[in-house]
């Protein structure tokens, strides 16, 4: 087992030796080595951390594990206390805070001018004290640090408020003579009932936080603990952390596979759902990629690790998305800029509004600037502004990721809601991206025999998807192919070389214009193939045409419902190939796009993007994240479509874990949702402060008499932020429109 | 006269709100050291106003104690950088700022706030 450890406390090389004979003394230690320029130590052996950190400490300096990963249990752990604890405080603030609040009410406590009312009420200010200290300490600590750190936060708000309120009260209960006798009213009952309301709301808002980050967790929680490995022949069951790379793993029915691989033996259908959001498992054999965290459903079968620790697909899965859930979009830094000045802004404004009912407020007017300042400390709530944002994007991306969509950042998901028109590749997005030759249409006297081994041979030295289905062609036929010499690509048009001294060649009209050689009767062929969705390509054999060979890319099933998803959410489609225009008017035709940009030469793709955009059309290109990375990049939005779990995550602004263009259409569906659900956060929690402040400061006391309790202020102030996240909760609701 | 006394407070507690929340600075840390501890405890960092030196590669590790899911990430917005910080242990977040400027980090919500000051 590995174990990282900080170390503090070493000053020079000499205590790096200390350190680690240190360690290595530790019963168990395989291997210990100290990175003085880290502070850090990697200790490899079976031992457990804590023995180590004391070992560490009896050498005379101190460590600490360090994480990457924490643990999923300590977290749940930490945060059950932490829950536990803020409902303790609560209820021992409104055991003291209720009776008070009722007994003030009714009118059971003497009052300050009675005799013994003023022991009564000294007592209650002990009495509140201590709640202050036990369930309020942590808001009066935090606001000393911030103060001192000339920062100001909500505990600042929070301690200036109920302190002002405790001080007041104890003032005036031992000196009651200080104010007129119509404002000698106490505040205590105030005081711990907002302090009872804030950590309570404080402990629902972590439980409702607690959902937010279901789908990290969930992501997480795929990776298994151990991996049965096969070393010297002997299967043993080992901690993820200690296999390498090239060991042989044996995975059986109903297995995760522990890290990312190949398989060397037997075959089995995995479960690849939980990465790729495609429910029908995936039949894989020898030679094949399985990814980390799938399942494996049925067969047992031997792979050999390729990639482990942070370079598995799920690992990197993982760090794309809690990237993307912490990132923000355009939107919110204006936001950023107003929680920032908010607090001391706010602490301004109670500052005026005491002023305003001192000089200009009715008797008894020590009560009233009293009460309306406290009010206006309390009901301000910076947090539900800071958090309006960041929830929903975290809940957002997390519920993309469920469906297979990566979205890379908060700006990608904003410019993913704002979209106007899609741009849809047509090989390997619109279609499957595996071409079959359909049809061999030979002339003057060639075989289709020949006319293929001579298509084949001159393709074999290319890597275009239509070369790699004519060459399959041969092969299937069993044809061996010949040596070609003075091999040239003209890109978007075909290719020539020389076969036993022949100059052949294979394209498209525009290759055969290029190399001035007549189409002749074939034209018409040509354009009845086209016509059925088919490429034609024309052989030329020593100038003359010899034949076409159609190639067929078939349509992926569920094109066409998901461009008729895309069209529902009023988006325009467009499809832009390379491919001869009755070819993509036919691909058009089936999938129902709205316009078709054929012929289009690789290199001219990007250009085709911006002058969607110069229509002030906000355009997405999705394609397959290398041919089209320029068009890609030039996109507002760049999807890369993969096919399966070896996408390259890394290539686009949002990934699609498959093949389906339904992710294009959840992905937007997703991030509209998304924006929505913060603008209805940050149009609650600013109108929430732009309203309650004012209403806290009296503004309606002058026209209707209505002053705000402090205690319904720190009621609303706790409900404000569970009322954001509680909103940002509402999208793990989201479904996909893939059934409908 | 109280009356102009308490008018009086009220505009000096304006004048001091502006100047020690947005004049002053808090005490710079300047360090040459590549590791840098930061407390994460009680809504604040400490030291919340870190000076480095330019192109340099930092370990800044942070020590949460915080338990509130306040604390629980730290935002390195200017580097596209997010961390979850693990209660109780140290978490370590390694960066190189090349440019001379200052870098805010906070939590998601703004309130726990900090600076690296990066200079040459």
């Amino acid at each position: 087992m590995l174990h990282r450890l900080t170390i503090s406390g070493m000053s020079c090389a000499g205590c790096v030796s200390s350190v680690e004979t240190a360690l290595q003394n530790v019963a168990g230690v395989t291997e210990a080595s100290v990175n003085f320029a880290e502070h850090t130590a990697q200790v490899t052996g079976d031992v457990d951390a804590q023995q180590l950190i004391d070992a560490v400490s009896q050498a005379g300096y101190s460590a600490a594990e360090l994480t990457g990963e924490e643990d999923a249990s300590d977290r749940e752990a930490i945060e059950q206390a932490y829950y536990k604890a803020l409902l303790k405080k609560t209820m021992i603030a409104a055991v003291v805070g209720v009776p008070l609040f009722i007994g003030g009410m009714t009118g059971w406590f003497p009052g300050l001018n009675e005799a013994y009312g003023q022991g009564v009420w000294l007592a209650a200010s002990v009495a509140t004290l201590l709640v202050l200290v036990f369930s309020g300490g942590h808001f009066f600590t935090g606001a000393w640090k911030s103060f001192q750190n000339h920062t100001a936060n909500m505990d600042t708000l929070i301690a200036l408020g109920t302190g002002t309120a405790w001080l007041f009260s104890t003032i005036i209960t031992i000196a009651p003579s200080l104010v007129p006798e119509s404002a000698r009213h106490v505040y205590f009952e105030a005081a711990v009932i907002i302090i009872a309301l804030i950590n309570f709301g404080s402990a629902m808002e972590m439980r409702a936080r607690g959902k937010t980050s279901e789908a990290i967790k969930r992501l997480i929680g795929l990776q298994p603990k151990t991996a049965r490995v096969i070393r010297d022949g002997q299967e043993l069951d080992i901690p993820i952390s200690d296999v390498g790379l090239d060991e042989t793993i044996r995975m059986r029915p109903g297995e995760r596979v522990p890290v990312d691989g190949v398989i060397i033996d037997g075959h089995s259908n995995l479960d690849e759902s939980m990465l790729t959001g495609e429910p029908v498992p995936v039949a894989k054999a020898v030679g094949d990629e399985v990814a980390t965290g799938t399942i494996n459903t049925t067969g047992t079968f031997l792979f050999q690790s390729k990639r482990i620790g942070k370079d598995t697909v799920l690992a990197q899965i993982i760090d794309m998305v809690r990237t993307a859930q912490s990132s923000k979009p355009a939107i919110s830094r204006i936001v950023d800029k107003v929680s920032s000045v908010f607090v001391p802004v706010v602490m301004i404004i109670a500052v005026i509004t005491f002023l305003l009912w001192y000089n200009f407020g009715p008797e008894p007017k020590v009560s009233f600037t009293l009460l309306t300042t406290m009010t206006v400390l309390i009901i301000a709530c910076p947090c539900a502004l800071g958090l309006a944002t960041p929830i929903s994007i975290m809940v957002g991306v997390g519920k993309a990721a469920e469906f297979g969509v990566l979205i890379r950042n908060g700006d990608a998901l904003q410019q993913a809601g704002r979209l106007t028109t899609i741009v849809l590749d047509k090989t390997g997005t619109i279609t499957q991206g595996k071409p079959a030759v359909t049809s061999i249409v030979p002339v003057n006297g060639i075989s289709e025999k020949d006319l293929l081994l001579c298509a084949a041979s001159l393709e074999s030295s290319s890597e275009h998807p239509l070369a790699t289905a004519i060459v399959q062609a041969a092969k299937d036929k069993g044809l061996q192919l010949l040596p070609v010499t003075e091999f040239e690509s003209v890109t978007g048009h075909g290719v020539k070389g020389n076969i036993n001294g022949k100059p052949i060649l294979l394209g498209n009209a525009h290759m055969l214009t290029r190399e001035r050689i007549a189409v002749g009767s074939l034209q018409e062929e040509a354009s009845r193939l086209a016509a059925k969705a088919q490429t034609p390509m024309y052989i030329a054999i020593a100038n003359e045409v010899q034949g076409i060979i159609a190639v067929a890319d078939p349509i992926k099933e569920d094109s066409k419902p998901a461009i008729q998803r895309l069209h529902r959410l009023g988006l325009k489609v467009v499809m832009l190939t390379g491919d001869n225009i009755a070819t993509a008017n036919a691909v058009a035709q089936q999938v129902g796009v709205d316009e078709v940009m054929a012929e289009v030469l690789p290199q001219d793709k990007d250009e085709k993007v911006a002058s969607l955009q110069l229509n002030n059309e906000i355009v997405a290109m999705v394609g397959d994240g290398i041919n089209d990375a320029p068009a890609l990049a030039r996109a507002d939005v760049g999807f890369a479509i993969g096919s399966g779990t070896d996408v390259a995550i890394e290539s686009a602004d949002v990934t699609l874990m498959h093949g389906s263009l339904h992710g294009v259409a959840d992905a937007i569906a997703i991030s509209r949702a998304t924006v929505r659900n913060i603008k209805q956060n940050l149009f609650g929690a600013f109108i929430y402060n732009t309203l309650g402040i004012p209403v806290a400061a009296g503004v309606l006391y002058p026209f209707i008499g209505v002053l705000l309790n402090p205690m319904i202020a720190g009621a609303a102030m706790a409900m404000s932020s569970v009322t954001v996240v509680s909103n940002a909760n509402r999208l793990r609701l989201f479904k996909s429109g893939r059934s409908s | 006269m109280i009356d102009i006394l308490v008018n009086s407070l009220g505009v000096v507690l304006i004048v001091l709100i502006i100047y020690w929340f947005w004049i002053a600075k808090p005490r710079t840390q300047k360090t040459s050291s590549d590791v840098i501890d930061i407390i994460v405890d009680h809504g604040v960092y400490e030291p919340a106003r870190i000076e480095v030196e330019a192109g340099k590669t930092l370990t800044l590790r942070f020590q949460r104690k915080d338990p509130s899911p306040c604390a629980e990430k730290v935002v390195f917005s200017d580097f596209d950088l997010s961390v979850d910080l693990a209660v109780n242990k140290p978490t370590d977040v390694k960066l190189t700022p090349d440019n001379v400027g200052e870098y805010p980090f906070t939590c998601q919500m703004q309130m726990y706030r900090g600076v690296l000051v990066v200079k040459q």
